[in-house]
């Protein structure tokens, strides 16, 4: 029988390192497994976890059908295991959906990445662009980063300061959250002095490379206090893919996000999400992302991003206080350690950060050049 | 959890690569688009009537309406408008010049998709939203996207 509502019932991170080469990312999953194994107790087979769902990337891992080196660390050997290719916030989506079915009532979802294994990701992210139209002149998902501050920084009036100012809170934050990698506080005037990698985005507005592991453990609302005390709600889950050649898109209409928005509050029965949400997590790989996805997802009016940051925004709506994307993860599974930090918020184990009586989070992410494609969930307490 | 302080005495790297020699079939419409150029030193598109949108690069269907235009060929013009652009300033071997070079997204005269490509021949501090450039053709034949080796300022 189907479930009516689903659980997060833990989630374990491990830290973000800029490059452990001397651990295998299979490591790091087992200590993201035992981690969560010690949370809740739970078992594999018969009335345990019977599927699991991955998440990771070829061309980061190196290898085709990426989740091949794993499926034995994570316990998917003799039992049912997929691979979510998309970035990692859909694994949570994905396992909704088998949970909501009734197909199984308990999912446990992996998700690891080793971007230090790549000697760039700049080479790697240009094959997702077309092999005929896109490649050739060097397109990847750092210049068309580019590509699109330039557009949003003249639409919305977001000047090189804001961006600054965005790095320095991140940082701040970051120091707080022992699974950041970047916890280096930096004066916005070092911010200001970085190269500048891709005008107008400079060395320190990039996210910087990022090894690192997520694991969750969801179960249907019938068997979640087996193994938590504080579930977790998922009322809404939205994604939505905007046009794949990059001339057919608006690059700061914020399409495809504002569509994830609706259909997400819409499931969850949300009017107003920055009125429903005590948290936000975005997934800002640079700096201008972090406000112009804020007014994606409903935080402020269409162009306003540079006022957002200017009123205070980020600190009023508690965005970010993971330190975000910004502070280093793995692009590919960014959406889990969004939605890591913000079910710590809901679950009050969010240590220095916590937000007191956070009852309602939204965590973001985003694959594709520029935010071609857009994953919002909302969880509540 | 954080990161155990792990024993590396005996730990090694290898150093490795993918390298994968593929085809791929560019398709028709891509074909004859590269063979306006190489051939006639015109660039070309695909129409929706209904939808009134002209593609550059082109399509077999509209990406609005979902209309078969693989027939509606038109010619644009190999002059355009710099719509949006970035100057990138960092070196890497996917790239097909050294840095600083400004990757342009060019609205072609006659075309309403912006075509993204390489804009050389001004400095990267003079270029601007709105600069008027023109499409310089390869020489001899390349048949990939870079028959159309960049645009300059008119």
């Amino acid at each position: 029988m189907a479930t009516k509502r689903v659980a997060i019932c833990a989630v374990a991170q491990h830290k973000n390192e800029p490059d452990l080469w001397y651990k295998r990312f299979q490591n790091m999953l087992l200590d993201v497994l035992e981690d969560l194994q010690g949370q809740t107790g739970f078992k594999y087979g018969e009335n345990g976890v019977g599927i699991i769902v991955s998440a990771s990337d070829d061309f980061f891992d190196a290898r085709t059908i990426s989740n091949n080196g794993v499926t034995d660390v994570i316990g998917g050997q003799y039992l049912a295991e997929e691979k979510m290719a998309q970035e990692g916030l859909n694994a949570i989506g994905y396992a909704n959906a088998i949970i909501l079915s009734g197909h199984k009532d308990l999912v446990l979802i992996m998700g690891h990445c080793k971007e230090s294994q790549g000697e760039s990701r700049n080479m790697i992210t240009n094959c997702g662009f077309d092999p005929f139209y896109g490649r050739a002149t060097g397109l990847d998902y750092l210049n068309a980063a580019g590509l699109q501050a330039q557009a949003y920084m003249r639409k919305s009036g977001l000047t090189d300061d804001q961006l600054a100012e965005i790095v320095v809170r991140s940082r701040q934050w970051a120091a707080r959250n022992p699974y950041a990698n970047a916890q280096e506080v930096v004066p916005a005037g070092k911010v200001k002095a970085s190269p500048m990698l891709c005008d107008p985005i400079r060395q320190l507005h990039a996210y910087p490379v990022s090894d690192g592991a997520v694991g969750l453990l969801l179960a249907s609302e019938e068997r979640a206090r087996e193994f938590t005390d504080n579930p977790v709600w998922i009322t809404g889950f939205a994604n939505c893919m905007d046009a794949f050649f990059f001339g057919d898109r608006d690059l700061t209409s914020n399409f495809a996000l504002k569509k994830a928005t609706a259909n997400a509050c819409r499931r969850a029965g949300i009017q107003d999400l920055k009125k429903a949400a005590d948290v936000a997590e975005v997934m800002d790989c640079y700096a201008y992302q972090q406000p112009m996805w804020m007014e994606g997802l409903g935080f402020c009016g269409d162009g306003e991003g540079g006022r957002f940051i200017a009123e205070g925004g980020p600190g009023k709506y508690r965005v970010n206080l993971s330190g975000g994307t910004l502070a280093g993860n793995p692009m590919i599974i960014s959406g889990l350690y969004r939605a890591a930090e913000a079910t710590l918020q809901l679950q009050g184990g969010a240590g220095d950060r916590q937000v007191p009586d956070a009852k309602c989070a939204v965590a973001h992410s985003t694959n594709g050049p520029a935010g071609q494609f857009h994953s919002v969930l909302i969880l509540e307490a | 959890m954080t990161c155990k302080c792990e024993d590396i005495k005996d730990c090694f790297v290898i150093e490795a690569r993918m390298a994968l020699p593929n085809q791929y079939f560019v398709g028709r419409i891509g074909s004859k688009w590269i063979i306006a150029m190489r051939d006639k030193k015109k660039l070309t598109g695909l129409k929706c009537d209904k939808c009134n949108i002209t593609y550059v690069p082109p399509r077999e269907h509209c990406n609005k309406c979902g209309a078969t235009i693989a027939d509606n060929w038109v010619d644009v013009g190999t002059t355009g408008e710099i719509v949006n652009f970035t100057i990138v300033n960092y070196n890497d071997k996917h790239l097909p010049k050294k840095a600083p070079y400004i990757l342009g997204q060019i609205k072609l005269d006659g075309a309403d998709t912006p075509l993204t490509h390489i804009v050389a021949d001004v400095d990267p501090a003079d270029v601007h939203v709105g600069m008027k450039v023109k499409a310089v053709f390869a020489e001899g034949p390349v048949n990939t996207l870079m028959q159309l080796d960049h645009f300059e300022p008119v």
